[in-house]
């Protein structure tokens, strides 16, 4: 049995207040585990994102409790869980949010500056990263003359830079082709993934549901239904 | 702009903090067409304040010209006096009583005045005529030609060498010209350490020459000088003229009085303020509109920095080490060609009376902390109001 990477419990989300009071994530509990490729997949509108945000430690739920290895990350003050993302969680987004003003090997050493590595080690460790998802000869190039694939691939190397145990992606197909996507997220089961690392992918996007492990289907901030992927399709 | 891209300081450093103000000074400075705009306001607001302040400064300095030639400790005048070169004459026993106040050293008379000199040329040009006491020589200049023995020769004047020095038709020693049907010979060639305000050359003679060769009111005293026996006494020599019906200044005071006049009484002050102030309204305009936009743009980038571990101060000291970065390179800028432009003018214009000082330089600055202060405080709140959750939802 793997060990359990989060531990969702009861989390409940809602914005606004009286009448306009909408609730985002209902009662909602789950548990992923290391080696592990979870996909979470609903309608626009179902609180795929919102869930996302409060189990990394982005947005606070009203209730319940998120624990990532038997920490209870919500009681964490904002500078603690700030820092608790910066070593233990990657983020892959959907618009890559690559800075077009750094080269492409400064932007994955982000993490890294951030957590007051020297620069020169930080950058180095970068273009490690970088030949990891294939990109090395584009370590000195501007994101911007990248292709969205490429550019998703630095976004990867970006989350993975400070070898993080939880990798949360948010729709990361979102903006490529489907052949593109499909590739990505493969390349992503198979190099990524390991037994230390869970990752949590969110996704309206059919053709790649068959890269997970397990599938949580959400409407209306509920589960609707947890899929255990096929041993064939792994 | 390659030469800015590899700060050694900022490679070398091993604190968190300077990694992370690497990334600000890249994300900054990489953005060349903004970091420019951001210069250009910035060296232009510098350059626009210190030229107005340096003019200003300039004008006031060249307006107490006479006052720092002659420097006289304390100058005694008539107490409507407002500018050195208005005198209102002290009638002539004002000096016997100046010089009976305990304290005083000694107390000499000084005449100061307009005249118009026919050339050898035939031209005619206004001068401004000092004359010195004729036994002390109190307030002589620093003659760099003649002696001033000669001074005491027949129909002699000694010329100032300055800016104006031209308009006497670059005059030697024993160049003559007409003063009121009087000849007038060139003895001497000094230096002073200002020139006047109002363009005209200055000539120094004797207090005596000046009365006998210009027509006079019935007093002919414009200031006495005095020399106070300590600091100490200077403050009952003051007490003792104000009783007699007259002012006693120090050099200071008496320049600050014709700065304040110039400042206050003839709308100078108003128009050089209103100047500067525009000048910084640009200036903030355009450096505070190119901040903020260049920190809209990177907005959602800072989200994703917050989202993935970046602390508010961290983002906070970004926007604030850009904000100082940009506005230290255009305050250097600005004040290096503002001091291009005054050298280059007063080569091709000796009149050019603008001079830089370390007052406007720290207005100037001041200036330019408030528009960085002003421009970096509408990016930061922006900063520190985007939520990561907002990059999710996209």
């Amino acid at each position: 049995m793997p060990a359990i990477a989060i531990e969702a419990s009861g989390l409940t989300k809602w914005f606004g207040a009286d009448e306009t009071k909408t609730f985002a994530v209902r009662d909602f509990s789950f548990e992923a585990y290391f080696g592990e490729m979870l996909f979470i997949v609903g309608p626009s509108g179902s609180g795929k994102t919102t869930l996302l945000s409060m189990i990394s430690g982005i947005l606070r739920p009203n209730s319940g409790s998120v624990k990532i290895e038997n920490l209870e990350i919500w009681s964490l003050s904002t500078n603690a869980i700030a820092d608790f993302r910066l070593r233990k969680v990657g983020f892959v987004f959907q618009d890559y949010h690559l800075f077009p003003r750094l080269t492409t090997v400064e932007n994955v050493a982000i993490p890294l500056i951030l957590q007051g590595r020297n620069w020169d080690e930080a950058i180095e460790e970068g273009r490690k990263n970088l030949e990891v998802v294939g990109l090395k000869n584009r370590a000195d190039l501007p994101p911007v003359k990248l292709s969205g694939g490429e550019q998703q691939r630095v976004a990867i190397a970006r989350a993975i830079v400070s070898r993080p145990d939880i990798l949360i992606f948010d729709e990361p197909t979102a903006s490529l082709d489907g052949d593109t996507g499909r590739s990505i997220v493969a390349f992503v089961r198979d190099n990524i993934l390991n037994d230390k690392r869970c990752i949590i992918l969110v996704t309206h996007d059919d053709r790649i549901l068959s890269f997970a492990d397990r599938t949580l289907y959400m409407q209306d901030g509920r589960i609707t239904s947890i899929e255990q992927a096929k041993a064939h399709e792994k | 702009m390659k030469w800015l891209t590899h700060l050694k300081w900022l490679n070398a450093a091993k604190t968190p903090m300077f990694g992370i103000l690497r990334i600000a000074y890249k994300l900054l400075v990489n953005d060349r067409a903004k970091f420019m705009a951001l210069l250009v306001g910035i060296i232009f607001a510098v350059f626009l304040m210190v030229q107005m302040t340096s003019m200003f400064s300039g004008i006031m300095a060249r307006a107490s010209a006479t006052v720092v030639n002659i420097g006289a400790k304390v100058w005694v005048m008539d107490r409507s006096v407002n500018t050195v070169a208005n005198t209102i004459p002290l009638p002539d026993y004002t000096l016997d009583e100046v010089r009976s106040i305990p304290g005083v050293k000694y107390a000499v008379p000084l005449y100061s005045g307009g005249a118009l000199l026919k050339l050898h040329s035939g031209d005619y040009q206004a001068v401004n005529i000092v004359g010195l006491d004729d036994s002390s020589l109190v307030g002589r200049p620093h003659l760099v030609s003649g002696n001033i023995q000669d001074i005491f020769a027949e129909n002699a004047f000694i010329a100032i060498e300055d800016s104006e020095f031209r308009k006497l038709e670059n005059p030697k020693i024993g160049t003559d010209f007409e003063l009121n049907d009087h000849r007038g010979v060139i003895v001497g060639i000094a230096h002073v350490a200002s020139s006047g305000l109002f363009g005209v050359p200055t000539l120094y003679t004797t207090y005596n020459r000046a009365l006998q060769y210009i027509p006079n009111s019935r007093f002919t005293i414009s200031y006495l000088l005095v020399e106070p026996k300590s600091p100490q006494d200077v403050a009952n020599i003051k007490k003792q003229v104000a009783a007699a019906g007259y002012l006693a200044l120090s050099q200071e005071e008496f320049m600050q009085k014709i700065s304040n006049f110039y400042v206050y009484q003839t709308g100078m002050g108003t128009n050089m303020l209103l100047m500067t102030a525009i000048s910084f309204i640009v200036g903030l305009s355009i450096s505070g509109q190119t901040f903020y936009t260049f920190i809209l743009e990177n907005l959602e980038k800072f989200g994703a920095l917050k989202a993935i571990g970046a602390k508010s101060h961290e983002l906070v000291m970004m926007i604030l080490f850009q904000a100082t970065f940009v506005s230290i390179i255009g305050y250097g800028l600005g004040v290096g060609l503002c001091a291009l432009t005054i050298w280059l003018s007063k080569l091709y214009l000796p009149d050019y009376a603008a001079i830089i000082i370390y007052r406007n330089l720290w207005i100037a600055l001041g200036m330019v902390v408030i528009i960085a202060g002003i421009s970096s405080y509408f990016g930061v709140r922006r900063v520190l109001r985007i939520e990561p959750f907002d990059i999710f939802r996209g």
